[in-house]
């Protein structure tokens, strides 16, 4: 029961960076039909800022690189890496995808991928391959939990996870921004005759999903301590399995896609299948495709004729 | 001249590659007027709405909505300059409900901030509180108020259509684009569509264009007609003259067979 329980919680843990990530992929796919494989480098590239904004943040706080764990630091890293992974959201939709917006879909998706490989590459480069481990921003507790010890961390992941989830939710479902975003995925030209920017309402779906990205690194990072500039390709793959298990285009889909991933994976992890963890989002992937083709909340698109 | 025209548009040609799909188009329209647009079917009619509203860019020609040229202005900055439409296949945004159709038809009206939104401030609140109340009172002219949580998807295709004309209105246009909004509607309902289009214009003062097959309609409710055949316009004027012109007659019908 026990083992159980802690499974599962860190199922959570791991499943809801999974989201953050998959939230990224589902809006940028609702509303342009594009995978944004580029998304996953993003959040490398937030676990980098987050790294590199501990060290300047402490260095102007305490006028020492060594980081001294603490809430201010903490806030001001996270701020760092969404600002930052917000811009980079934002130049690589103008950069890249804009100009690309009538040609047809295909030009996009191999971008993406391009895009992708430059970061993964170029962040090695500028970065350096090794892998360099993240610093300690908050102290780690251990928290006595229903007879099973978790750590601060997990908590705080969560908590922060659930705070910008439900910001996003209130987004785009409670605000002008949101229906113009919903407009804009329905229909492109359409939403243009309705007096909407539809460039600009783009834009500002590529920022948000960058920056929810940008939370995920730094909470893995902060999780996970061990950051390197290819770490994007397989928790992006899965994230993007998450999007299409929850049924990609759908926002409350990513974030319960993500969470199923996670807490299967974690089992799994402790089970005898241990050596296959890391295929088991695949596997799920391919049962979906046969079975559930538009993922759990996917609507079956159904043509009238 | 002391009154603005809401459409001025001068010698609008389109070329697609070879085809020139309509050639030196003139109308002017001035505020709170009923026109329609009318021809067989392939005459270019809905190539002049794309063209009226920026989907396409005329190759030659100019196009001044309320006074303004609209050469270099994409479609949502021409619908911000009071021009509205509605679409030939409807276009509802299908799994949306009937109030957020109305409330994106109005997105060019609601004035609050980023900071507003996220801190939720009373600007914010008193904004959607008025776009939810104005789609309400919208939906009430077509008799639609009661579904309005409803998805628009689940509407009846002639509800479908009357929703496409309150979503259209929501962006308080100058001048309302109708592209066939009586197709697919029986007798009874386009007789009620054409009583509405009569309130709208009452009621918002503003001007029609009406692109519409139904004879009964165009004929009833227009002031003035135009009709394109093959892209040029080869006939202008009132309902009575243009139901008795020979052009329009033989464009419709063919020549008479002792031609």
């Amino acid at each position: 029961m026990d083992s159980f329980l802690q499974n599962l919680i860190n199922g959570i843990g791991i499943g809801s960076i999974y989201a953050l990530i998959a939230l990224g992929y589902t809006m940028v796919y609702g509303i342009l039909k594009l995978i944004n494989f580029a998304h996953s480098d993003v959040f490398m590239v937030g676990a980098f800022m987050g790294y590199y904004g501990a060290r300047i943040f402490s260095k102007l706080m305490y006028g020492s690189s060594v980081v001294e764990p603490g809430w201010t630091l903490f806030l001001l890293v996270l701020a760092f890496s969404v600002a930052c992974c917000g811009v980079l959201g934002y130049l690589n939709e103008r950069i890249a995808y804009r100009p690309l917006r009538n040609a047809p879909r295909i030009a996009s998706l191999i971008t993406a991928i391009g895009l992708s490989f430059l970061f993964e590459y170029g962040g090695q480069m500028v970065f350096g391959p090794d892998p360099k481990f993240f610093p300690q921003l908050l102290e780690k507790k251990q928290i006595e939990f229903f007879g099973t010890s978790i750590t601060s961390h997990l908590v705080i992941v969560l908590v922060v996870a659930l705070v910008f989830m439900g910001i996003l939710q209130y987004i785009v479902y409670g605000t002008k921004f949101g229906r113009a975003m919903r407009a804009v995925s329905h229909n492109y030209e359409t939403a243009s005759l309705m007096g909407i920017p539809t460039d600009r309402v783009i834009s500002i779906t590529f920022v948000i999903g960058s920056m929810l990205a940008a939370v995920g690194g730094v909470l893995y990072g902060l999780s996970y301590s061990k950051i390197d500039p290819l770490m994007g390709i397989m928790l992006g793959l899965k994230a993007f399995v998450a999007a299409v298990l929850g049924g990609i285009g759908n926002v409350p889909g990513a974030v319960i896609g993500g969470l199923v991933i996670g807490i299967v994976e974690s089992f799994a992890g402790a089970s005898a299948l241990s050596t296959y963890k890391d295929a088991i989002a695949f596997v799920i992937l391919i049962l979906i495709l046969l079975f559930r083709p538009s993922g759990i909340f996917g609507k079956h698109q159904a043509e009238k004729v | 001249m002391t009154i603005l025209n809401v459409l001025d548009a001068q010698g609008v040609t389109i070329r697609f590659g070879g085809l020139t799909a309509v050639s030196e188009f003139n109308l002017s329209i001035r505020p709170t007027e009923l026109v329609g647009l009318i021809g067989p079917n392939g005459a270019g009619k809905t190539t002049v709405f794309n063209m009226l509203t920026g989907v396409y860019k005329p190759t030659e020609g100019e196009i001044r909505v309320n006074g303004v040229d609209t050469k270099s202005l994409k479609a949502c900055d021409i619908t911000k300059l009071g021009a509205a439409r509605t679409f030939q296949n409807i276009r509802v945004f299908k799994t949306l409900s009937l109030l957020d159709n109305v409330r994106i038809g109005g997105h060019i009206h609601y004035k609050y901030s980023w900071a507003d939104s996220v801190l939720h401030s009373v600007k914010f609140r008193e904004h959607e509180e008025q776009a939810a109340q104005e789609a309400i009172e919208l939906l009430s002219i077509f008799d639609l108020a009661h579904r309005a949580h409803d998805e628009a998807r689940s509407l009846p295709y002639g509800d479908q259509r009357r929703l496409e004309i309150a979503r259209a209105l929501a962006a308080k246009p100058k001048l309302l684009l109708l592209d066939e909004p009586a197709a697919g509607l029986n007798t009874g309902e386009t007789a009620g569509l054409m009583a509405q289009i009569h309130e709208i214009r009452d009621r918002f003062g503003i001007a029609v264009l009406i692109i519409e097959h139904n004879m009964e309609l165009v004929m009833g409710i227009c002031e003035r007609i135009l009709v394109l055949n093959y892209g040029k316009t080869i006939a202008q004027g009132h309902p009575e003259a243009i139901q008795n012109d020979p052009v329009v007659i033989e464009a419709y019908l063919g020549e008479p067979a002792d031609a």
